[in-house]
């Protein structure tokens, strides 16, 4: 278990400030907030590697703030790899082992061990400058988890991969997680990212950290305007992927089947973007396989655009520009009409 | 490129015409002193004692003089790459002084810090260390002049080295020497070597500086100056014809080295 307790950080031009965050044995904790909140200097001082003002870190019920990095036994991978390039993968990832002079017979096995796991040994010989983005982010996570770590310390480490291969690293990510249990603190400025991963969210913005609770919570009660803008951009409901009979694939929330258009199955969640939804006061004819009625329960004014609530339920949120809200003439109480495509919905 | 470039713009075919003078300016007279000379000459010059040890000292003490600068000199760099502190910018520029200072001028300089009547020299006597008229002298003359290059080019070297695989290796469990030792020297290192190399070179060229601390014993650039003083330009010839070789053909297997390294 890890905490940190009333952490003062202080950056170039802003400070991280009463920043408070407990962390179970072996969870999943993701910390949430825009490029720029100090994410990744919170990280490292995490680790240590970090001037800290004032506060602390504890560690399993132990004081480490003022122990060197090196003796934490907290590990790092950053968003850019940061492999040493002089070496091998294969002296990449045992550098750490080497450090702590285990045994050439241990040392091989826990090598052979995690590159399978990883599914990297065909790699091992290779220098890093030859290795794509994935391979690299492979080898990096290798490298952090050889040592055996008690905290892993991830800085966005899927913003760096194109879209094909961050799916799949997303999986892996939470396959490793399962498998090894390793405390793990995610930092991410990607809502979705959050929502899959995260056993725990923090929502870090200005300084502070704004929400702490699990993605539920963090989606449906946002406690401010900044952790709701977050979740506000976007419709996400929980619910499970099914196939129906008539060879539809179907996401089912608590009361509502949306169909849609993936591969995965099970336990998920399903997101769609306010501007992708199509808004009409009468039935829409369309090819989209989504058309829903509902009521709208909220209208909140943007200037330009409106966000529109309409309950199903569930809510939907719909962002329409002035100049259509204006010529439909919609307002709140009234019986709307809401359409989208199955494939304007991402499942994660 | 094509060469229609060459052809049809003024201002290339000037650069061109000013480029082959200024390279002509220096190659001539290396061709010129090199051609010019008789190979049986050189060739006797080879053998004589005298010469040999003028260039063996020459070769020797500015080795040394780049083995006192790596050691002292790389920390230096170090930190300058890595930390701000108030007054560094005036630190980077006092380092890089010995460039431009009359070398006669450093060479006064050094005798009265050096010399027999300040507490450094003094205190090297102890030690059993003289500076005037030994291969000390001319060892620490050739380090203040030279050791500017060295600080530099292992700074700019550090500072190509991402912190963050220093900070890396910390999490992994290297202590701060082991992570300097393992990432960051090792990365620095063809910066380091290069500079190492022009540090050698130019204590090697050095004159100004040495015959103000020690006229003897004799390094090879004295040796051409005292050949060409007491016998003229013809007896001084051939000296500083090997000079040139020698120096020329060590610097190219040394460029060579580190090059092919930087290939892979």
């Amino acid at each position: 278990m890890i905490e940190v307790k009333n952490l003062y950080v202080e950056l170039k031009d802003f400070q991280l400030q009463d920043i408070n965050l407990s962390v179970e044995h072996g969870e999943y904790f993701i910390i949430l907030g825009p490029t720029g909140a100090g994410k990744t200097v919170l990280l490292e001082s995490i680790a240590g590697l970090y001037p800290i003002k004032s506060g602390g870190i504890w560690l399993n019920g132990k004081d480490v703030t003022r122990l060197v990095p090196e003796k934490r036994g907290i590990s790092i991978v950053y968003q850019d790899h940061v492999l040493f390039p002089h070496l091998s993968v294969k002296d990449n990832i045992v550098f750490g082992l080497r450090l702590h002079k285990w045994a050439s017979r241990d040392i091989e096995a826990t090598l052979n061990k995690i590159s399978e796991l990883l599914g990297i040994s065909h790699l091992l010989h290779r220098k890093p400058d030859t290795l794509s983005g994935g391979e690299c982010q492979k080898v990096a996570l290798a490298r952090a988890l050889s040592i055996k770590p008690k905290v892993l310390l991830l800085d966005e480490p899927l913003s760096a991969l194109d879209p094909e291969s961050r799916e799949g690293v997303q999986r892996e990510l939470r396959q490793i997680h399962n498998q090894l249990k390793v405390t793990t603190i995610h930092v991410t400025h990607d809502f979705e990212e959050a929502i899959a991963l995260g056993e725990h969210i923090a929502v870090l913005g200005e300084g502070y950290v704004k929400q702490t609770g699990t993605p539920e919570e963090i989606f449906r009660q946002p406690n401010s305007e900044f952790v709701a803008r977050f979740a506000m951009a976007r419709n996400i409901f929980p619910g499970e992927v099914i196939d129906t009979d008539d060879r539809n694939t179907v996401f089912c929330t608590e009361d509502s089947e949306l169909v849609v258009t993936t591969d995965l199955r099970g336990r998920l969640h399903a997101s769609i973007r306010p501007e992708d939804i199509l808004i009409s006061p009468e039935p829409l004819h369309s090819s989209a396989r989504n058309s829903f009625s509902g009521i709208i329960t909220n209208i909140t004014d943007k200037g330009s655009t409106l966000y529109i609530t309409v309950n199903l339920p569930p809510d939907f949120i719909c962002l329409v520009t002035r100049h259509s809200f204006e010529e439909m003439g919609l307002d709140e109480g009234q019986k709307v009409y809401i359409t989208f495509k199955a494939s304007a919905i991402h499942i994660f | 490129m094509n060469k229609k470039l060459f052809t049809t713009n003024r201002m290339t075919f000037t650069f061109i015409i000013l480029g082959v003078i200024i390279f002509l300016f220096i190659i001539v007279p290396l061709i010129k002193m090199i051609v010019g000379s008789e190979p049986k000459l050189l060739l006797d010059t080879l053998f004589e004692p005298e010469f040999r040890s003028a260039i063996w000292l020459s070769l020797y003490a500015a080795f040394i003089a780049t083995m006192v600068g790596f050691v002292l000199g790389v920390p230096l760099a170090y930190l300058l790459a890595r930390f701000d502190f108030p007054g560094k910018n005036l630190v980077e520029g006092l380092i890089d002084v010995p460039i431009v200072l009359p070398h006669t001028a450093a060479g006064i300089a050094l005798l009265f810090v050096f010399g027999r009547n300040f507490f450094a020299g003094r205190a090297f006597k102890l030690l059993g260390i003289e500076f005037v008229d030994t291969t000390a002298g001319i060892v620490i003359a050739m380090l203040f002049v030279s050791i500017p290059l060295l600080i530099d080019s292992a700074k700019e070297g550090f500072k190509k080295v991402d912190v963050r695989l220093e900070k890396v290796s910390r999490t992994l469990g290297a202590s701060p020497w082991q992570a300097f030792f393992r990432i960051s020297l090792p990365l620095a290192w063809r910066s380091i070597v290069a500079g190492n190399i022009m540090m050698w070179a130019r204590g090697i060229s050095e004159f100004g500086a040495v015959i103000i601390l020690a006229y003897h014993p004799m390094i090879a650039p004295v040796l051409v100056y005292e050949r060409f003083e007491t016998y003229g330009l013809a007896y001084s010839q051939p000296v500083a014809v090997l000079l040139i070789l020698i120096c020329l053909i060590i610097f190219l297997v040394l460029r060579t080295i580190v090059y092919r390294g930087q290939k892979k």
